[in-house]
């Protein structure tokens, strides 16, 4: 193990230019599917906000008793489609309703605006399908008048959600694809420029393992660095563009970290591909 | 020690590299093998370090068959074998000592021992004096006798030696082929391919003759009774 790790440090001392634009070259692909990541990220989490609106509102008759509406939101509460329902009186939606329209606080009588139930679906349950279905349920109360729930902002919201994950994956697995790619190929030109002494290796009875070890060590330590490298890059990027141009977010810590991790386990893997490939044709 | 019976070996492109090729290269026994290029020797040695398989027929080296022998055995059988080229391959950035060594340590002799072996193995090269020397900075033959000491480090039953004065001029072959004999008189069997017939004539040593993948010639008598 000693030598492996020797060997793998030796051939960094080695060829210091080769291995600089391997991890060079490991650090840019992954950069480019880190921007790409949180863009995704701020895109996710920008349509959470919004979908957090997702909302269905059952107006109350008039002179409904307060049992009975509390009953309901009691009843309504358990659907397994709902996060929280809320009871909105006369008065509440009165002095609501002053708050946010000020200019016409005047116009508002008391009476002129109906209590409400208020009900907020849970994440996973806000497509246009089951919002319809959760309406329908509250219409069948006797003592409910209508049902609003912006039925066509909800299914242009939900197909907007739509592409929008068909192209995060679609552009996450070409992103992904291209890293994998070029890491593989930067690994195999640097098993390439060592390929005499994998042939002399061989010849003198080395072991395939003992061959690979320190391959792959190496592999490990440029997909570490290139990874580390990438991650410092894309917070960089993070950075500026929260100075200069939007306030976003960055990747949660255990994601940063699954980065980096990824860059390494992609340079011990093509690392071990290229001289397996290696050890069959020699 | 080395028993081919019966030995095909196609390629995948290009015809077949040998035909029918049966001998016996007995234990401490120094043979060349000769021919023009292309006539197979390259091929034969590789089937014994099993760089190589044969297509059919059967090589045994040291009592392992080809036909038995598991991937996971090669590396074990070829410590047995030491294989010198033509073109040396050293490893440009070690020296003398340090290639030398790569031999043992890649094969996980321990360290404690790595020092002295080297050290009395390029003695017997003589070049003890030239053991920090960087490849560049040394002859072709002086190369060739560190390409001898690798081969030799692990203590061999038998040295391939696949064209080994090929790169080297008249007074250096000679050295070389030297040192091959002085190899062979400590007990180890050598095998060496050239194309050279004159040195191959003037030894009396014992010659196998290829032509075009065939075994035309050998001047020992096959002794089909003797196990492998």
């Amino acid at each position: 193990m000693n030598l492996a790790i020797r060997e793998a440090f030796r051939s960094f001392e080695r060829a210091p230019v080769l291995s600089g634009l391997s991890v060079t070259t490991i650090a840019f692909s992954l950069f480019a599917f880190g921007l790409f990541g949180l863009v995704a990220v701020n895109l996710r989490a920008a349509l959470r906000l919004v979908e957090d609106r997702v909302e269905v509102r059952a107006f109350i008759a008039q002179g409904t008793p307060p049992e009975a509406t509390s009953t309901a939101v009691g009843d309504i509460a358990i659907f397994p489609e709902v996060e929280t329902v809320r009871l909105v009186t006369e008065t509440q939606a009165l002095e609501r309703a002053r708050r946010e329209l000020g200019e016409f606080e005047d116009v508002f009588e008391a009476g002129i605006l109906p209590a409400s139930i208020e009900v907020r679906m849970r994440p996973g349950f806000r497509d246009p399908g089951t919002v319809r279905t959760v309406a329908g349920r509250l219409e069948m109360y006797d003592f409910v008048d209508d049902v609003r729930y912006g039925e066509e902002w909800v299914e242009k919201l939900y197909r907007l959600r739509n592409i929008a994950t068909a192209a995060g994956i679609m552009l996450g697995v070409t992103f992904a694809l291209v890293a994998v790619i070029i890491i593989g190929s930067t690994i195999r030109m640097a098993v390439l420029a060592r390929s005499r002494e994998i042939h002399i290796m061989r010849l003198v009875g080395a072991t395939d393992g003992f061959i690979r070890a320190p391959f792959l060590i190496e592999g490990l330590i440029k997909g570490l660095l290139g990874g580390i490298l990438a991650l410092g890059l894309t917070y960089l990027a993070y950075h500026t563009v929260g100075r200069y141009v939007l306030q976003t977010t960055f990747f949660e810590e255990w994601l940063a970290l699954a980065g980096v991790a990824a860059g390494a386990a992609l340079g011990v893997v093509a690392s071990a591909v290229s001289v397996g490939r290696h050890l069959k044709k020699v | 020690m080395i028993r081919f019976t019966k030995v095909y070996k196609q390629y995948q492109r290009g015809g077949p590299a040998l035909e029918n090729i049966s001998f016996h290269l007995r234990r401490g026994e120094f043979a060349f093998l000769t021919g023009p290029s292309g006539a197979g020797k390259s091929t034969i040695l590789k089937l014994i370090y099993v760089d190589q398989r044969p297509t059919s027929g059967e090589v045994r080296v040291d009592g392992k068959s080809s036909v038995t022998l598991t991937r996971d055995e090669i590396p074990r059988l070829r410590r047995r074998i030491g294989v010198v080229f033509q073109d040396f391959r050293l490893l440009e950035d070690r020296t003398a000592e340090q290639n030398v060594a790569f031999a043992l340590e890649v094969t996980g002799v321990p360290g404690t021992n790595i020092g002295t072996r080297v050290a009395r193995v390029l003695t017997q090269v003589g070049l003890a004096s030239k053991a920090t020397a960087f490849p560049h900075e040394l002859s072709g033959g002086e190369q060739q006798r560190v390409g001898i000491a690798r081969a030799l480090v692990n203590d061999p039953l038998v040295l391939l030696a696949d064209e080994p004065t090929g790169n080297l001029d008249d007074r250096a072959s000679r050295g070389i082929f030297q040192l091959l004999k002085e190899i062979n008189a400590s007990g180890t069997a050598v095998l060496m391919a050239t194309h050279d017939m004159n040195l191959v004539r003037d030894t009396g040593l014992r010659g196998l003759e290829l032509n075009k993948g065939h075994l035309v010639f050998d001047s020992a008598a096959p002794d089909p009774g003797e196990g492998a």
